[in-house]
């Protein structure tokens, strides 16, 4: 500094020479130095923007091959419920065809019967004889003119017909009570026509309906076919919702599975040693672990082998008699298991009485090993525990299941999302590299606001000189 | 391929966890049984049962007393290395305490007190046993008093042991001059630390959590 500060005997002018130099040299190299900030800018811009068109790029191909994992995930799932919806109605169909014959027989059978019923009702007894009133006139007359024996004769006839039509409305009035008596016996052929012709509405009706969903389902199916935006933008947010509701599922499922650790972890020390490790954990609590795992194993494969779920495709792949055998196998070491945890757990309570028991002994407090009278009620309950929560881990597929396909949705909506963050910055950061090259070339010709100055000023001038001298131009 | 080199990684990466130091414990405990000391047995056996409570599967634990030759594995009450299963331990532990409760009902008083060779045959025991923490609990007023003939003037080897003195009471001498009790602890610490022992003294029988 002193040297720079002495090249004249005065400080001040040799700081003002030095001024004077270094705005001379920054001046003479001002146009190299413009163009040196410019192309860095730029340079750094153009890098800038073409990584962030790569990543955009990225982004877009990510986000169609999220969509087409998403249609064909929506394919699938569609394809399932369609064919249960098809899988019901032909349950529905072969049950009600299988019964069709003996259904339009039982009908048949009732028709018939009302028929002949009816057809008995209808046969009426004869009405007394017409010829009864002129008997009736013939006796009148006979009693007027006299002639007794005719009269007599009439008069027997007259009684005879009148017993006769007494005969007559009596055998008509057991007709009748005979024709109520059938039609009485009709009422529950009716009603039970009236039954199988409601069965065979509401079957109908449930058909009917069953189909109206399928049309609803194959329209939907088509839409995902097609690749509808709408259908990409309604499977996009049940993929979210089902990510959601499954992990808080498999949320409570951890917390039940850690219930179960807890209860078979203890005594597993009475069967691997309580104070081996494995790294860093006891054994007891792996070997723990690997029961629950085994058990959560287990059931993936049983809800598997019931088609329930279709994680593995080898297992659904099966033939029928392999899968049911593979169930019956899969459900009798989950059976074992879970036995094997109820003992386990009974085994718990057992140490845990036992350990009391030592402690209070050391203690000195004899008193508190007194076991209580209700005691054998935890005992039971951890029991239970013990063998319900393996079956009720079983169930832990079907919120897996869900939560590894949204879960590839998910995750590919994350990483379209911070691709265009990414995007965006770079974008940014390659817009703000280009103003910064401007900035700087500004930044850089403060110093030079002198000779910039002059040289303004000279421009000027000259300009000014070759106006005055160029030729006056006339019309 | 992958998947298995994965596994290799994962498992060698387990072994490199264990630690091959044992972590367990071992607990010697001498009970001073010279003179009027033999009544202070009872809070002995709070303390024995105290550290009973305390240790765990795999743990080692003797109870010895201090007589005329301590050096000896007649001398021993009651030891027991707990066993790995929980149970086990249990009936090891009870078993223990009732050992214990025996010796303490039953006990004669010693005419001299050995605690030198009661030290060595902790160490010896503990070295025996091969725990991870080694602890002898000296349960004695730190007098000694050897037999004729007897030879004690030895350094013992106390590398990573822990010795513990409890319920160091004082003598009716150190009453007169405190210098006497005072010169004891300093010379047990000295002899303890000169050979690399952690030496601490425990009279207030109420905090032993820190014992163990």
């Amino acid at each position: 500094m002193s040297f720079m500060l002495g090249i004249t005997p005065w400080p001040v002018a040799s700081a003002l020479l030095w001024i004077i130099l270094f705005v001379a040299a920054l001046y003479l190299i001002r146009g190299t130095a413009h163009k040196t900030l410019e192309a860095a800018a730029r340079g750094l811009h153009r890098g800038f923007r073409v990584a962030s068109r790569a990543v955009s790029r990225s982004g877009k191909s990510l986000a169609a091959r999220n969509r087409d994992v998403l249609l064909a995930a929506g394919r699938e799932a569609k394809e399932r419920i369609i064919e249960r919806e098809f899988d019901r109605i032909n349950e529905t169909v072969r049950k009600d065809l299988a019964n069709y014959s003996a259904l339009h027989r039982s009908l048949s059978e009732s028709i018939g019967r009302i028929e002949k019923d009816h057809q008995d009702a209808v046969d009426v007894p004869p009405d007394p004889p017409g010829w009864v009133k002129a008997v009736e006139a013939v006796a009148e007359i006979d009693s007027r003119e006299g002639r007794v024996k005719v009269g007599n004769i009439l008069s027997d006839i007259h009684k005879s017909l009148l017993k006769a039509h007494k005969d007559a409305m009596t055998a008509y009035h057991e007709a009748s009570a005979k024709r109520h008596k059938l039609l009485r016996q009709m009422r529950p052929e009716w009603r039970k026509i009236q039954q199988t012709l409601a069965q065979v509405g509401k079957n109908v009706d449930s058909l009917l309906s069953r189909s109206v969903t399928i049309d609803r389902l194959m329209q939907e199916y088509e839409d995902i076919v097609r690749g509808h935006n709408r259908a990409v933008s309604v499977l996009s947010s049940s993929s979210l919702v089902n990510f959601f509701v499954s992990a808080f599922v498999l949320v409570i499922a951890i917390g039940g599975a850690t219930i179960n650790f807890s209860l078979i972890a203890r005594p597993m020390a009475e069967m691997v040693g309580g104070t081996s490790l494995i790294g860093n954990f006891r054994t007891a609590d792996i070997a723990a672990l690997v029961i629950i795992l085994v058990e959560i194993s287990m059931g993936l494969f049983l809800m598997e082998s019931l088609r329930i779920t279709r994680l593995f495709p080898v297992i659904g792949a099966l033939p029928d008699k392999t899968r049911v055998r593979m169930v019956w196998i899969t459900f009798s070491i989950l059976f074992l298991l879970a036995s094997v945890e109820a003992g386990l757990a009974y085994m718990r309570e057992v140490l845990l009485h036992d350990e009391l028991a030592t402690s209070a002994l050391l203690r000195g407090d004899v008193g508190a090993t007194a076991t209580g009278e209700y005691l054998w009620i935890t005992t039971a309950a951890q029991m239970g525990m013990g063998f319900i929560l393996p079956f009720a881990l079983t169930f832990v597929a079907i919120p897996l299941e869900t939560f590894v396909h949204s879960l590839r949705t998910v995750v590919g909506l994350i990483a379209i999302s911070m691709l265009r963050v990414l995007s965006l910055v770079l974008r940014l950061a390659g817009n703000v590299f280009l103003y910064l090259g401007v900035l700087l070339k500004q930044v850089y010709d403060i110093p030079l606001f002198v000779p910039l100055w002059l040289e303004e000023r000279i421009a000027a001038a000259g300009a000014g000189a070759s106006r005055d001298h160029s030729p006056v131009r006339t019309e | 391929m992958m998947r298995n080199a994965i596994v290799i990684v994962f498992c060698a990466m387990l072994l490199s966890c264990t630690s091959d130091r044992p972590n367990n414990t071992g607990v010697y405990m001498l009970l001073d049984t010279s003179g009027t000391y033999a009544e202070e047995l009872t809070k002995a056996e709070q303390i024995i049962r105290y550290t009973l409570s305390r240790l765990d599967a795999t743990d080692s634990f003797a109870v010895a007393r201090i007589d005329t030759g301590s050096f000896s594995e007649k001398d021993i009450v009651a030891k027991a290395s707990f066993d790995d299963r929980p149970s086990a331990v249990n009936r090891q532990k009870r078993l223990f305490a009732q050992q214990v409760s025996d010796f303490v009902d039953n006990a004669d008083p010693s005419p001299y007190t050995d605690i030198t060779g009661g030290l060595l045959q902790a160490v010896e025991f503990l070295n025996e046993k091969d725990t991870g923490h080694k602890t002898i609990l000296i349960f004695s007023d730190l007098k000694e008093d050897l037999e004729e003939g007897y030879v004690r003037d030895i350094d013992i080897e106390l590398e990573g042991f822990d010795v513990i003195a409890l319920n160091v009471t004082k003598l009716r001498s150190d009453n007169i001059d405190p210098r006497e009790y005072l010169g004891r602890l300093k010379e047990w610490q000295g002899r303890v630390e000169k050979t690399g022992g952690q030496w601490r003294v425990i009279n207030d029988l109420d905090g032993l959590d820190g014992l163990l």
